[in-house]
């Protein structure tokens, strides 16, 4: 099976990040079903020449996450009821959320105004969007 | 088996100018060890010392269970060893290398040679001397490989190459290690060149090994934080500062110690972090060659 996974140099996110957040995509749009075998952490390393120490440590996160079952010496697969339940974007979210009440402030604008511009933004999206197909 | 591929214990070799002191180095079977360090920092000392063509002065040194150098003989057939200032006979042809080779290495794969020839865009009729820089260290990489050797050793092997010949030569080395019995060490002086494919970092500086770990706990525990402080408030004190640099009211602190919790500590002591920033393999060595320097000289 192809991975057909991206590392991006220019991403300021770790690798094994990047790796999570394809393969968690993959299982939201369906190309990776419930209880299909994934590539191994050998295999995976070599398709993305990328360390096995890299591919190890996304797997061993997907796997904490629910999204994976390693079984040792077998291999790995989807979990039957994966859960995408976006963990580590929660995080970020926060984390941006403070950056913009920061910056906000900085520029002297009102919480209502940082409210008003954020809603703006989102609508901004959803226009360039109209049909939402990733999770 | 021993799961150790390399292993050096307290190795010391003291020359006029430079010496190399008390090296230790692990390196696991199956994975991929970048080894960094500046120009004239002791990365070739020690590949020589490891493949038994220099002999230490104290410590022990063992190679794919063979003690170094005693028994270098018998370790070398199961080496594969790539420098730059490797010598391949400038009027043979790359097809008399391999044949020359060939009857020499028990494991000698013709097949993959001949597909490593096709994949690296080398001819093997043309004879050495007619080849560019970059097509030497892939011609010297291709007899290395098709030994099929148990360790892969290469001094600076992707210095001088076009990006295009550095991928082909990186992708290679992964295949290489598909079935988890073989290991490489690959030193090199740019981070970028290895950093993709290590599995263990080590970082030599002036003769000594200054930092050793795998690749993904060195990114996670180097960060910069970007602080705020109040007036009449101090730096706040965190584990693992290596370096305090900005100004005294936007400090920016170094730590090879980082915890999310530093950030919670900084907020109840009235410190804003503005932010969070992880760093990259070329900047962590950079801060911990730097930081190392300044206590020498300190």
């Amino acid at each position: 099976m192809h991975s057909d996974i991206v590392i991006s140099q220019s991403d300021h996110r770790p690798m094994y990040l990047q790796i999570m957040e394809q393969v968690k995509q993959k299982v939201a749009v369906g190309d990776w079903a419930p209880g299909d075998e994934i590539p191994s952490i050998r295999q995976l390393a070599m398709d993305l020449r990328v360390s096995v120490i890299t591919i190890k440590r996304a797997y061993l996160e997907l796997e904490r996450e629910g999204v994976i079952i390693t079984q040792h010496g077998k291999g790995s697969i989807i979990a039957p009821n994966p859960d995408l339940s976006p963990r580590l974007y929660v995080e970020e979210f926060s984390e941006h959320l403070e950056k913009v009440a920061r910056l906000g402030e900085l520029l002297g604008l009102s919480s209502e105004e940082i409210a008003r511009r954020t809603k703006e933004a989102s609508s901004r999206l959803n226009e360039a969007r109209p049909t939402k197909e990733i999770v | 088996m021993n799961d150790l591929s390399v292993q050096f214990d307290g190795v010391s070799k003291r020359y006029t100018h430079f010496s190399l002191e008390n090296v230790h180095l692990e390196l696991p079977t199956g994975s991929i060890m970048g080894f960094i360090g500046a120009n004239g920092a002791g990365k070739s000392t020690t590949i020589r010392i490891l493949m038994g063509l220099v002999h230490q002065d104290e410590g022990s040194v063992r190679v794919l269970g063979h003690p170094m150098p005693a028994d270098q003989a018998a370790a070398k057939l199961d080496i594969g060893f790539v420098s730059e200032d490797m010598r391949l006979y400038g009027a043979a042809t790359l097809a008399w290398h391999m044949n020359f080779l060939r009857p020499i290495y028990p494991r000698w794969d013709q097949p993959y040679a001949e597909k490593l020839a096709q994949r690296f865009d080398l001819k093997p009729q043309q004879k050495i001397k007619g080849l560019s820089h970059g097509q030497r260290v892939k011609a010297a990489l291709l007899l290395a490989l098709a030994r099929r050797p148990r360790l892969l050793v290469l001094d600076e092997p992707t210095t001088g190459l076009d990006p295009v010949a550095r991928v082909e030569v990186l992708g290679e080395l992964m295949a290489a290690l598909a079935d988890e019995e073989r290991t490489i060490l690959i030193s090199s002086h740019n981070t970028l060149d290895v950093e993709q494919i290590s599995d263990q970092i080590t970082f030599i500086d002036r003769g000594r090994i200054i930092d050793s770990d795998n690749k993904e706990a060195f990114l996670d525990r180097w960060r910069r934080l970007r602080l705020v402080l109040p007036p009449d408030v101090v730096v706040p004190r965190l584990p693992g500062v290596i370096e305090v640099g900005g100004s005294s009211r936007l400090p920016v602190l170094t730590t090879n110690q980082f915890e999310p919790a530093m950030v919670s500590v900084c907020n109840d002591l009235g410190v804003t972090v503005q932010a969070v920033d992880t760093m990259t393999l070329e900047e962590i060595f950079v801060a911990n060659v730097h930081s190392r320097r300044e206590r020498l000289t300190a």
